[in-house]
């Protein structure tokens, strides 16, 4: 696939550092990506048309949609592991699939929906993987290493797990071991596919306020897949709003989270409140959907 | 080791033996030490730690706790080289003739095996990859029984001995043929241990943390695969140790494959030496073939630590 002609809408004088091409923002965005088309080759229907989105450095963005409207593929396609089938991806100006996944791993931590682990393995040793890109093959742990472990799962409050078995905690205690790996990696940019799934109240707000601290304290991008859109609309700097594979919003929880977008999407009758607060992020949209009358 | 060279079918004392590894000691202790016992017990040790090696490398790469070295059609392939070799009378003129047609028959198996889960996934998924596995192994199975209902009684026979698993062919050659490549084999696996340890997370979190996947899959499959091949070439399928071994180490300490592998290469060893001196000796001067007292003894040691573990 040839890709996209150079935008009339370019900023002037932005050049990316391995692109031809103009490109808006690379100075200031992590991921950028237009014109980007996926399908499978197995079948006719595209999962992703002409998607452009541009996630901003050190801001907190969030990806929402129905089911199957595209969201986890899209993670995918941003993070290069599967190729889009047109359009192309920017990770930090340069397209994604020239990195070396050692080099991308050392940039760019993922939780992704699930994993298959069935061998026993303990908390201290699933987060030292996270230190797999800088270690290489047989390097051996050193203080600098040790350390980021330690103030990843300090930072994720299991550190006091550590030496428990990986299938032997629970379910909101695994998914901050796998917050706390893709920290250990020390992370520009943190992608996460509905990390706070089945995890109850606390647990989401532990993850969600660690998230904001990340994007607002250390500069860290972090892109997240949800269907928590309430609290998204209360954490994340930007949205993106996904219908059958096209974007059909991108702007802030305001812009996005509105009545006639969220109705269409998801086939649904709903009202679009605000949080009544307290708290710094009173007046976010909140989003009722309503009972049959 | 010593211990399974002293004890056999032919009494002889701790001391005729080290004479006889010293080269002293009569003619026939000499023969017996150097040439059947000593090659024997060096086989069981280099065969059983290649198996549990490959077992534990396979749990990983298929992220199942109950892959062993044939679950990718490896020993099928051999078994139809070994058996063709048999029935077909090659056996009888070269003692090579087994250990090369089972060898060939391996690769052969391999080859399709790569060859069917590459064609038919996008990436080396591996599902796909034990779905290949077993209708290889399936397909192979059925050629096997076609030769055995063509056979005689005699070529019936030792057909089936092979299959079960023996180390009585045990010569020099073949001793340091596997030790050579045992050697190579496991440096380079434990090398890839950190990439094995992220890949019993699964693929994608395993290329997110770095991992070349498809190149690291191929990688060791082929290695992991020619290493059973080598193994199965000289003693016919011995099975349980392959499984239960890699998998009682994960029970006791864990599955960091740095401290995995190596371990495997050791207990292997061990496990399989022990198991064959036992299958030689306790109904001397007949012998018990070696595949079916590792399964024997094995699985009741397995359900012993699985239910321990699991409490």
């Amino acid at each position: 696939m040839t890709s996209n002609g150079p935008s009339a809408a370019g900023a002037p004088g932005m050049q990316g550092r391995h692109g031809r091409e103009p490109s808006d923002g690379a100075d200031t965005s992590a991921f950028d990506a237009r014109g980007l088309g996926f399908r499978y080759r197995s079948s006719p229907d595209d999962v992703l048309r002409d998607i452009r989105l541009s996630i901003p450095s050190g801001s907190l963005y969030g990806i929402v949609g129905p089911n199957g409207s595209g969201k986890s593929t899209l993670l995918r396609v941003l993070l290069g592991a599967v190729p889009p089938s047109r359009g192309q991806v920017r990770y930090q100006g340069r397209q994604v699939h020239t990195w070396s996944r050692r080099d991308l791993a050392r940039e760019v931590g993922v939780v992704s929906q699930s994993e298959e682990g069935r061998f026993p393995v303990s908390v201290r040793e699933t987060v030292a993987m996270g230190r797999y890109p800088h270690l290489g093959l047989w390097r051996e742990e050193r203080q600098a290493d040790r350390r980021a472990i330690e103030a990843a799962m300090e930072r994720c409050s299991v550190a006091e797990l550590a030496g428990r078995s990986l299938y032997q905690i629970s379910g909101g205690e695994r998914q901050r071991v796998r917050i706390a790996r893709a920290l250990a990696q020390q992370p520009r940019a943190l992608m996460l596919d509905e990390p706070t799934a089945a995890l109850d109240v606390h647990y989401e707000m532990v993850i969600f306020e660690l998230l904001a601290g990340l994007a607002r304290e250390d500069g860290v991008t972090v892109a997240i897949v949800t269907h928590n859109l309430n609290l998204v609309a209360r954490y994340a700097d930007t949205l993106l709003l996904l219908h059958e594979g096209r974007s059909l919003a991108e702007g802030t929880p305001r812009e996005v989270l509105r009545r006639e977008h969220l109705e269409s999407v998801y086939e649904w009758p709903l009202t679009v409140g605000r949080h009544p607060g307290p708290g710094r992020d009173t007046g976010a949209p909140q989003v009722t959907a309503l009972a049959s009358r | 080791m010593v211990l399974a060279v002293v004890v056999g079918a032919s009494e002889l004392s701790v001391g005729e033996v080290v004479a006889a590894l010293g080269g002293g000691g009569d003619a026939a202790s000499r023969t017996i030490v150097m040439q059947l016992r000593m090659p024997r017990a060096m086989l069981a040790a280099l065969v059983g730690g290649s198996l549990a090696l490959a077992g534990a490398v396979f749990q990983a790469l298929l992220r199942n706790p109950l892959a062993e070295p044939y679950v990718l059609g490896v020993s099928s392939g051999a078994a139809v080289g070994a058996v063709v070799a048999v029935v077909l009378g090659w056996a009888a003129s070269t003692p090579w003739a087994v250990p090369l047609a089972a060898f060939a028959g391996a690769l052969l198996a391999i080859g399709l095996v790569l060859r069917v889960a590459l064609s038919a996934g996008r990436a080396l998924s591996s599902r796909v990859f034990v779905l290949a596995g077993v209708v290889v192994g399936a397909f192979f199975n059925a050629a096997i029984l076609l030769f055995l209902s063509r056979a005689d009684d005699q070529s019936f026979r030792s057909a089936m001995f092979w299959m079960m698993g023996s180390l009585a062919g045990a010569s020099w050659p073949q001793v340091s043929l596997l030790a050579s490549y045992l050697a190579v084999t496991a440096g380079i696996l434990i090398l890839l241990a950190r990439p094995l340890n992220l890949l019993s997370f699964g693929e994608e979190t395993a290329m997110f943390l770095g991992v070349r996947v498809e190149r690291m899959k191929i990688v060791t499959y082929l290695l992991t695969s020619l290493l059973v091949a080598a193994a199965v070439a000289v003693s016919g399928v011995i099975g349980f140790v392959g499984l239960i071994v890699p998998h009682a180490l994960r029970l006791l300490w864990g599955s960091d494959h740095r401290l995995l592998l190596p371990a495997s290469v050791l207990a292997g060893g061990t496990f399989l030496l022990l198991s064959d001196t036992v299958a030689r000796t306790v109904v001397a001067p007949a012998e018990l073939p070696t595949g079916v007292l590792t399964a024997l003894v094995g699985v009741p040691v397995f359900v012993v630590l699985l239910v321990r573990s699991e409490r």
